[in-house]
């Protein structure tokens, strides 16, 4: 072993009880910070994953415009034939055209306004997870038959079961007036209200010829495998559809601004506190190692007297503090892995949650994601400022002179 | 032996001790300082935002208390609409804690100009009434508010008017349905157009005069709801019952907080959120609290054991290390309560924090944060470090104080 090791070693067990308290620190906020992350972390994932799964997805095919103004003339044309050439050109599933129009929707005792999204049954289940949710009844299996599938929240308000007929009130794209019955074939029940009290899906075929579209459509949903890989498949896809400049993919930051700026919004909060909470820690560790180097001058000064150069006895100092910042790191992150991939088994609550949750399309118990980074990333820091923290302290050994050092008390 | 002399020697004694090492004493000081400064200053951001939630919250709900057809809340649809406020309601509707009331008619509707249609929420109002209550005049950007309850025009959103492509002026028809489930629509010409403050509520709200409304949907005198502020929201469980036994058994009173469990949610979690966050911070620097005591402790015991063996009690001792303890805690209190006010003021004017705007909105939140230092929360971080921190530097202290002289006299 290394003698400045073993001197920083036993130098740390000359006050045991100083060290600990030194290591409680950050072992409590590595604890703190491997937990909150890990939550945050799956939080995120979460709200992203369902605020996209249900609907919105990845990516979307529109034309130029429609994002900002999303009226039922900005639509374009050979929807289904383009979409079916992205698929076969990507060699994947989960791309489905869509249209969207308002309809007054009526039973025969209620009636509300509601957006409806013309779908293509094959697809649709690849893309979005609301033809999964479907508790009562079935999917549609026709892309023309005159059926409709409804939430269960505006199921029970518009008093309607599976089989009963609805009247879809409305105007076609061409301005003209827009009027058919379908069949309740499908109620979903997603748990998040707001979504099973005013989403309701067509047919894509019923959909073009009720609201006199022609071949036309509104978007095309595209999803990507995971996450991370939307930009290269979006590139991608630009590439497929540069011979139409009329058309424009947009990606899930542009079509839901509000999630990406959440998200921001409370990032910024969290690392407001965990900055608090490092630079505590970073005062506890330059405490600890400026009073030891104080309370050892003579005996640096000896050391010096005996020709140790300050180097040596800096790097002794900042060896010290790697020993207790390592310590703190592992131990820490242990305990705070542990915590959370114990929550991430169980899930995690706290009262109010299942309100808050419901806001963001979470559902009422959360789940911590673990990964490295997750782990890594808080107790990281911390070390990376305690190193920081016992520089100042390492650097007074450079301003130490031997014979005055030697006299001191 | 005079009783007054010790304590004021001690205390002499535990401030001089305190700057025997003043580096050592300077950086938990900062500590402390940055510690309490933290716990002040977020507390004020955190409740400014909630606070700001919880008005626009409750501005849309709206109203601190509503009374509604018991199944209105599931299904609110014109069936389930409720008679006009009769004389009992009308009599505690004066009790001096009620600001402002009004009766709304609030129905889906689907809004069609020449270009577009939409799905809406009809709101049929009492202009006064709800200009006291939920409508800010000031966000009325072209044209006029209603007038009164018989007003023909319509009120929409900045926003609604470019989804239609229709401005002031022009005609609109509003489709909705009367309680016999037929289609009732009429042309309504755009009198004014508002802006609110979140934009999704643009597309939303679309008002028109109360009677007007109730004569398209052939309700007679009904309404759909009933709101009533006390313009303080964190006072309605005093006042609301009475409101309440007025309204009688079948129609339904709610105050804002179990009208809306996520606003009602967000505050009972803020409070419980204050509390975590400053114990937090108390614990991170409670490590570095005792610490440092410890150390002043440690390279004293010669001078502790001297000062046992020439006759000072040890509860003096105890008491000695206490006070420095006390002074620390003090003074790093002082400092980080001076430090929080002096950053809280400058942002009274608000924080400009529109490049989240829409996250924020999702929250139901507003592009601006307007931090709210309260009273309560500052006691509250004090009390806690104080009492905490005198509490921690018990079990150092205690260790000072038994101390055998003769052992603590023979250390180096």
């Amino acid at each position: 072993m290394n003698i400045t090791l073993r001197m920083a070693w036993r130098n740390l067990w000359r006050h045991k009880r100083r060290t600990w308290l030194t290591i409680g620190a950050m072992i409590f906020s590595n604890l703190l910070l491997v937990f909150l992350i890990s939550l945050q972390f799956g939080s995120y994932r979460m709200m992203i994953d369902n605020t996209l799964k249900s609907y919105t997805g990845h990516m979307q095919i529109q034309l130029d415009g429609y994002n900002d103004d999303p009226k039922i003339r900005n639509s374009f044309d050979n929807i289904i034939p383009l979409a079916q050439k992205i698929r076969k050109r990507l060699k994947s599933d989960t791309v489905a055209a869509r249209g969207v129009a308002f309809a007054m929707t009526s039973s025969d005792l209620r009636s509300y306004g509601l957006q409806i999204t013309g779908v293509e049954p094959e697809f649709e289940t690849k893309v979005s997870t609301l033809p999964g949710l479907i508790n009562k009844g079935r999917y549609f299996t026709d892309i023309n038959a005159e059926e409709i599938i409804i939430g269960s929240v505006l199921a029970r308000n518009l008093r309607v079961v599976i089989g009963d007929e609805l009247t879809l009130l409305g105007s076609g794209r061409d301005g003209s007036f827009a009027a058919g019955v379908v069949i309740v074939t499908g109620i979903f029940e997603s748990g998040v209200s707001g979504i099973d009290r005013s989403m309701a899906q067509v047919p894509l075929g019923y959909f073009q010829s009720l609201f006199s579209m022609g071949d036309e459509g509104h978007n095309i949903v595209i999803n990507a495998k995971d996450l991370p890989l939307v930009s290269a498949l979006q590139q991608n896809i630009s590439n497929i559809i540069a011979d139409r400049k009329d058309l424009v993919i947009l990606d899930w930051n542009v079509l839901q601004p509000g999630l990406k700026q959440a998200i921001q919004a409370d990032m910024a909060s969290a690392w407001f506190m965990y900055a608090v909470l490092i630079i505590l820690v970073a005062f506890s560790v330059l405490n600890t190692q400026l009073v030891s180097v104080l309370e050892r001058t003579r005996e640096f000064g000896t050391m010096m007297a005996l020709g140790v150069k300050p180097v040596r006895l800096g790097s002794l100092v900042i060896t010290e503090t790697f020993i207790m910042s390592s310590l703190g790191l592992v131990i820490g992150a242990a305990l705070g892995a542990t915590l959370a991939y114990y929550l991430s088994i169980v899930g995690f609550s706290y009262p109010g949650m299942e309100e808050m949750a419901g806001k963001f399309n979470l559902p009422d118990r959360m789940y911590p994601s673990l990964s490295l980074l997750s782990i890594l990333l808080g107790p990281g820091i911390v070390f990376f400022c305690s190193l920081l923290a016992s520089v100042y302290p390492a650097l007074r050994l450079f301003f130490l002179h031997p014979v005055s050092a030697m006299r001191a008390v | 032996m005079n009783s007054h002399l010790p304590f004021k020697v001690i205390f002499t004694l535990a401030w001089r001790n305190l700057w025997r090492n003043h580096r050592r004493t300077l950086i938990m000081l900062s500590a402390i300082t940055v510690g309490v400064w933290a716990m002040i200053f977020m507390t004020a951001l955190m409740r400014g935002m909630v606070d700001d939630m919880l008005l626009n919250g409750i501005r849309n709900l709206p109203g601190e208390v509503q009374i509604h057809h018991p199944q209105y809340r599931d299904d609110p649809s014109i069936n389930n609409s409720i008679a006009a406020p009769d004389e009992t309601l009308l009599k505690a509707l004066q009790i001096a804690e009620v600001k402002a009331w009004t009766s709304r008619v609030r129905v889906p509707a689907v809004i069609s100009s020449e270009r577009d249609s939409r799905g809406i929420t009809l709101l049929g109002v009492e202009p006064v009434s709800e200009a006291q209550l939920s409508f800010d005049l000031d966000s009325i950007i072209e044209g006029r508010f209603l007038k009164d309850s018989n007003d023909t025009g319509l009120i929409i959103g900045a926003k609604l008017a470019e989804r239609l492509e229709t401005r002031l002026g022009k005609r609109v028809v509003i489709m909705s349905q009367d309680p016999d489930n037929n289609i009732a629509d009429r042309g309504f010409r755009v009198v004014g157009i508002y802006k609110a403050k979140m934009a999704s509520l643009e597309e939303i709200y679309v008002y028109a005069g109360l009677t007007t409304v109730q004569k398209l949907l052939n309700l007679e005198n009904k309404v759909s709801e009933i709101a009533v502020t006390g313009n303080d929201y964190r006072h309605v469980k005093g006042w609301y019952p009475v409101i309440k036994n007025a309204a009688g058994e079948n129609r339904q009173t709610l105050p804002w907080y179990e009208a809306d469990t996520y606003l009602g949610a967000m505050l009972a979690m803020m409070d419980g959120f204050v509390l975590v966050w400053i114990v937090v911070i108390f614990l991170a620097l409670s490590f570095g609290l005792v610490n440092t005591l410890i150390m002043a402790v440690f390279e004293r015991i010669r001078e502790i054991g001297l000062m046992q063996a020439l006759g000072m009690r040890s509860s003096l001792i105890l008491y000695q290390i206490l006070i420095e303890s006390f002074l620390l805690l003090v003074i790093g209190l002082l400092l980080g309560n001076v430090l929080a006010v002096g950053t809280i003021i400058p942002l009274q004017d608000g924080i400009d924090i529109s490049a989240v705007a829409q996250g924020m909105e999702m929250m139901g939140g507003s592009s601006v944060l307007y931090p709210a230092l309260k009273l309560n929360d500052m006691l509250l971080a004090n009390a806690i470090v104080i009492i905490l921190g005198l509490l921690t530097s018990i079990l150092p202290a205690w260790h000072a104080a038994s101390f055998d002289p003769i052992e603590a006299l023979g250390k180096d």
